[in-house]
């Protein structure tokens, strides 16, 4: 639901500066949003100038190398380092990204912003609270649903079939498309946004799963599904490339198809 | 007030309405309908706008333009209607009476709809002869 005024606490005031270190050749100015929900300050830019040529070529070496040598009280996720795990979620730049793939050359502007990613709660600085992200995948029933008893081996499916989980089964469950898309903005409280559907609908169309009908049941609903309006920003930020516009749009004509 | 109810089910809240295909439907069946009726209907109303009013009522009392005229009228607030639920659903909290919001746009489309279609029966019967 839009609001349009802003609640108390939420304008980002000027923040601290940190300044490069003596004899930095080449350096680079961060704007990092800080904020810690528990104390009583307003959130806050704290910039800081960094020598790039002491870390890595990406955002989350930036990171990494602000939180060792300026400021340990920098709070971020990050795991794999490798755009695997999909820990390192944040806005760079102005768009949602994985800080650990994204080098910070590639941003146009002079300084370098970074925050949480958009619209959640924020537990502390860049880490954003993703609970109601997990639980609406998991609403999903994100697993392999079957009444016809277990089969010896496994549950077998034909090279053709298992091809159509391509440009699905790879989401890493990042967020970054859910937390960029509008209508999750103002309706992610009812609407399960581009993340979990693009998973709805991996199950939908796996070729071994026995629940399609109930699956469709469960998404058909004016909040659930249909807040998507094909605004395509969930496409057009995927790290991994995926496109869950169009996974939604497959969804939307299984349901066509049902009553057709 | 702090909740208790798990993340699961804030998630699930009350579960699916299994309803939405039909409006989905019918937006796009309804669009797609328009778009030759709206050109018909614009080329209508240049023809008409060169005319006297005569020849307006005349137009209008031609079957096939009343009907077409009807069709149109119909579909377009019929559309209107379904896109008009879209923008309140998307965009107005309950606390904002969405409910009410929801009721009146239907009764606003359905009466405008409806003034209108009668407008166009009446002249196309030849309720009005003098007039103006
Ligand atoms: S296409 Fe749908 S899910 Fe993707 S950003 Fe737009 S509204 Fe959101
Ligand atoms: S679809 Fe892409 S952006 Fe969305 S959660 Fe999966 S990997 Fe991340
Ligand atoms: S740290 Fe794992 S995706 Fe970036």
């Amino acid at each position: 639901m839009v609001e349009l005024a802003l609640p108390k606490n939420s304008r980002v005031t000027k923040g601290r500066q940190h300044k490069a270190p003596e004899g930095a050749k080449k350096t680079k100015s961060f704007r990092v949003y800080r904020y810690d929900p528990e104390g009583s300050e307003n959130p806050r830019w704290d910039t800081y100038e960094v020598d790039v040529e002491a870390c890595g070529p990406m955002v989350l070496d930036v990171l990494i190398h602000i939180k060792n040598t300026m400021d340990p009280t920098l709070a971020f996720r990050r795991s794999c380092r490798e755009g695997v795990c999909g820990s390192c979620a944040m806005n760079i730049g102005g768009r949602n990204t994985l800080a650990c793939t994204h080098g910070w050359a590639e941003v146009p502007s002079k300084d370098v912003q970074i925050s949480p990613l958009p619209h959640m709660p924020v537990l502390k600085d860049l880490v954003p609270d993703l609970t109601m992200f997990y639980a609406q995948y998991s609403s999903i029933e994100p697993w392999l649903q079957t009444e016809t008893p277990q089969p010896q081996k496994e549950w077998i499916q034909s090279p053709e079939d298992r091809e159509k989980l391509d440009g699905l089964y790879e989401c890493i469950l990042c967020a970054c498309c859910t937390t960029s898309c509008p209508s999750y903005w103002w309706n992610g409280d009812k609407y399960l946004g581009p993340a979990a559907l693009l998973h709805a609908y991996r199950w939908l169309i796996d070729s071994r799963d026995e629940a399609t009908g109930e699956r469709l049941d469960a998404l058909e609903d004016p909040f659930k599904l249909y807040r998507c309006h094909t605004i395509m920003n969930c496409a057009q930020v995927c790290p991994k490339g995926l496109n869950p516009a169009k996974a939604i749009a497959e969804v939307k004509k299984m349901l066509v198809d049902r009553v057709t | 007030m702090v909740s208790y109810r798990t993340p699961l089910g804030r998630a699930r809240g009350l579960g699916s309405a299994k309803d939405g295909v039909g409006h989905w439907i019918g937006q796009r069946v309804s669009a797609v309908a328009l778009a030759p009726l709206v050109l018909w209907m614009v080329y209508g109303v240049i023809r008409l706008a060169a005319g006297d009013y005569g020849f307006a009522v005349h137009w209008v009392q031609d079957p096939l333009n009343a009907t077409l005229t009807v069709l149109t009228l119909a579909i377009a607030f019929f559309h209107m209607r379904t896109g008009m639920q879209v923008v309140i659903e998307d965009y107005v909290d309950e606390a904002l009476g969405k409910s009410v919001l929801l009721i009146l746009n239907l009764f606003v489309c359905g009466l405008a709809g409806a003034l209108a279609i009668f407008s166009i029966l009446k002249v196309a019967f030849g309720g009005v002869v003098g007039g103006a």
